[in-house]
């Protein structure tokens, strides 16, 4: 008999959740569903309609994000200005009463960018699977859980069956090796693997983060890392568990306490990639060779080092990408040959899913302290979750970002798609630590340029896109 | 579900990579409760000016393209964000069936729950089926149960699909029900992870 091949980290949480084959469909068992106001009225109206009841309301936790303001949120749900996004928050909070679900309402504390609250509070944890109907929901896998996002109608497939049908995905391997320049950091990390192989190029796979480099990130860097993983065509991206994520859950106020946390430990540590496990794709990365990086064009594929020069359409292969590199130029008011560095920017938006975490707003503090924002730029913190405001608020993150100019603001998605009242005019440039550069995408004829918060602090000083290298202290 | 055997219907070529969801429908019209009305919003940015206009050279506010109901698009259709309004909106507009040489897979599968055709096809049928298209003939016929797509000029164009789809999608199937047909094997589960996994209960 042949020795039985390893199993990746993606084989060994799939195989943990199978509950049954049906119909050449996997049907897997979901450990944890997050919901937020914008993908589930849909869901609710459909098991409203066919009487059917929510099968875990305590693996369920709700949280209002994507429409929130980012002022005034004391003011209460009925208090927004916005018809639309009243009824939608309205909508939540009726629906999680009536079926007994777990609710962190906007001005809560805890709530915030539903996946900031997760790992927050402890509820995200290793080897689990993870769905919830938003995309970047791959955030997740920084815990090493298999975390996707789905759509309406698998939310609502979850919420009656606690499952989801399924096709197991193929695995790829993404290695990071070696010791990143200062100034580099998990988002030039991310944006680096996604030019690496391109918005569509994860399609089909599960990535995994592997390598020094990927080891030595923080969690939130970890998080960033698999955040972007859907920009790069992939549903879910993981990192395995190790004491970074131990320490980081530790304490928490859903994570298991005492003997509980005994028992888990040693299950959370079967979860990685077995050393003779095979993967289907590979793909290395010199840390070393990565320089600050931003977006020039409106897909996230688009990137460039600060230092480069907005690419010739010309150059593509493609018909279609020679079609959208020209379109993408002329949307964002780019030249081709022009140096990216020295674009002068309208608006900084730090926040997001990506890097609204504590992590995020320090680094970005350090660069902007004793500092003052450019004249004509509108910068903005948006903290990732209430918790993360009064944290860093305890820490005085908040003082430096006033004291430079900065706009400090309450918790949600904000800027980064633009639901809420947060959004770019037309033609405004942006500066932004978010994951969409799509057109209009922060709002009508808005040019979004994607970076860290280094990056992003770098250019609110400015006033212009900045290597970030200029302003380390 | 909406049952999808077979069409005959207009194609629209769109010969964009990557377009996206925030493009196919922006976040405007995902504040909706509902699932129809979606159709309005539709490539709202590329079919309308910024005083509401439509303009006349986007390509499905042409008259020769009016009424599409397939359309054929560039690499990686449907990428970004998982909100199912985008083929709740496609499907909404009349849009039965979408070709492209790669779709991104959060699309792909929110298509599957709606019947919403998505068809690969090799790069250089996909670009052939846009020349054709943009010469003034546009009909095509889209048959699931044969795998084809049979081109404004005749020829045939076979693609491949997941059996398991093909099928949900021929009888227009409703997941849930199916799933709940195992609702055993589901109780057989949590029962035996509530005992090796005890810290996930009450959480």
């Amino acid at each position: 008999m042949p020795p039985m091949p390893g199993k990746t980290l993606y084989d060994k949480i799939w195989d943990a959740h199978v509950v049954a084959e049906q119909d050449g469909e996997t049907i897997l068992y979901i450990d944890l569903h997050l919901i937020h106001e914008v993908t589930t009225p849909q869901a609710f109206a459909g098991l409203r309609a066919n009487h059917r009841p929510v099968r875990r309301p305590d693996r369920t936790l709700a949280v209002a994000d994507h429409n929130v303001p980012t002022e005034g949120q004391g003011r209460g749900v009925d208090a927004v200005a916005d018809d639309e996004a009243r009824l939608q928050l309205q909508t939540l909070e009726r629906n999680v009463q009536d079926y007994g679900i777990e609710f962190f309402p906007m001005g809560d504390v805890r709530n915030g960018i539903v996946h900031v609250v997760g790992p927050e509070q402890g509820r995200t944890q290793p080897g689990m699977t993870i769905v919830c109907g938003d995309s970047h929901t791959s955030t997740h896998g920084a815990f090493g859980a298999l975390a996707h996002g789905i759509g309406t109608s698998e939310v609502e497939h979850v919420l009656a069956t606690q499952t989801l049908r399924q096709q197991k995905a193929k695995n790829l391997r993404v290695l990071i090796e070696g010791t990143p320049a200062p100034g580099v950091g998990a988002k030039d990390f991310a944006l680096a693997v996604i030019a690496a192989i391109g918005t569509a190029g994860g399609a089909g796979y599960v990535i995994e983060y592997a390598g020094s480099a990927v080891r030595a990130l923080s969690m939130e860097g970890r998080m960033t890392l698999c955040n972007l993983t859907i920009e790069a065509g992939a549903r879910a991206g993981l990192v395995a568990p190790d004491a970074t994520t131990f320490d980081y859950l530790q304490g928490r106020p859903a994570a298991p306490k005492g003997g509980a946390w005994e028992m888990a430990l040693p299950y959370w540590r079967t979860f990685f990639s077995d050393p003779e496990a095979v993967f289907d794709r590979e793909v290395r990365i010199d840390a070393a060779a990565i320089a600050p990086l931003v977006t020039w064009g409106t897909s996230p594929e688009d990137v460039i080092p600060v230092t480069g020069l907005v690419p010739d359409p010309a150059d593509f292969a493609s018909p279609d990408k020679r079609a959208s590199a020209e379109r993408a130029l002329e949307y964002m008011g780019l030249r081709a040959g022009q140096p990216i560095a020295g674009a002068a920017v309208d608006v900084v938006f730090i926040g997001s899913c990506t890097n609204s975490r504590l992590e995020d707003l320090r680094t970005a503090a350090a660069i902007a302290q004793g500092r003052q924002v450019a004249p004509g730029v509108r910068a903005m913190v948006v903290p990732g979750s209430g918790l993360v405001k009064a944290q860093a608020e305890a820490e005085g993150l908040d003082e430096v970002f006033k004291a430079a100019g900065f706009d400090w603001r309450e918790p949600g998605c904000s800027m980064c798609l633009g639901m809420n009242p947060d959004r770019l005019a037309p033609g405004e440039r942006c500066a932004s630590t978010s994951n969409r550069n799509f057109e209009g995408r922060q709002g009508r004829g808005g040019r979004t340029h994607l970076m860290s918060p280094a990056m992003a602090a770098a250019a609110a000083l400015a006033g212009r896109i900045a290597d970030v290298r200029e302003f380390l202290r | 579900m909406q049952p999808f055997t077979r069409l005959d219907a207009k194609l629209a070529p769109l010969p964009l990579a990557n377009i996206d969801t925030d493009q196919i429908i922006p976040k405007q019209f995902l504040k909706t409760v509902e699932r129809e009305g979606l159709a309005k919003g539709l490539f709202y940015d590329l079919r309308f000016d910024a005083d509401g206009r439509e303009k006349p050279d986007f390509v499905l506010n042409r008259p020769e393209y009016k009424g599409a109901g397939v359309l054929v698009a560039g690499d990686n259709f449907g990428c970004g964000s998982s909100r199912e309004h985008a083929p709740w909106a496609l499907m909404d507009f009349g849009i039965r069936c979408v070709i492209s040489s790669s779709f991104a897979d959060i699309f792909y599968s929110n298509c599957f729950q709606n019947g919403l055709l998505p068809v690969v096809l090799k790069p250089d049928q996909v670009q052939q089926l846009m020349a054709e298209a943009k010469g003034g003939n546009h009909l095509v016929t889209v048959d699931l149960e044969a795998q084809t797509i049979v081109a404004p000029s005749g020829e045939t164009f076979r693609f491949e699909i997941d059996p398991t789809r093909k099928e949900k999608m021929l009888q227009g199937l409703d997941a849930i029900g199916e799933t709940l047909q195992a609702a055993g094997a589901i109780d057989v589960y949590e029962m035996k992870q509530a005992l090796a996994q005890p810290w996930l209960e009450g959480a």
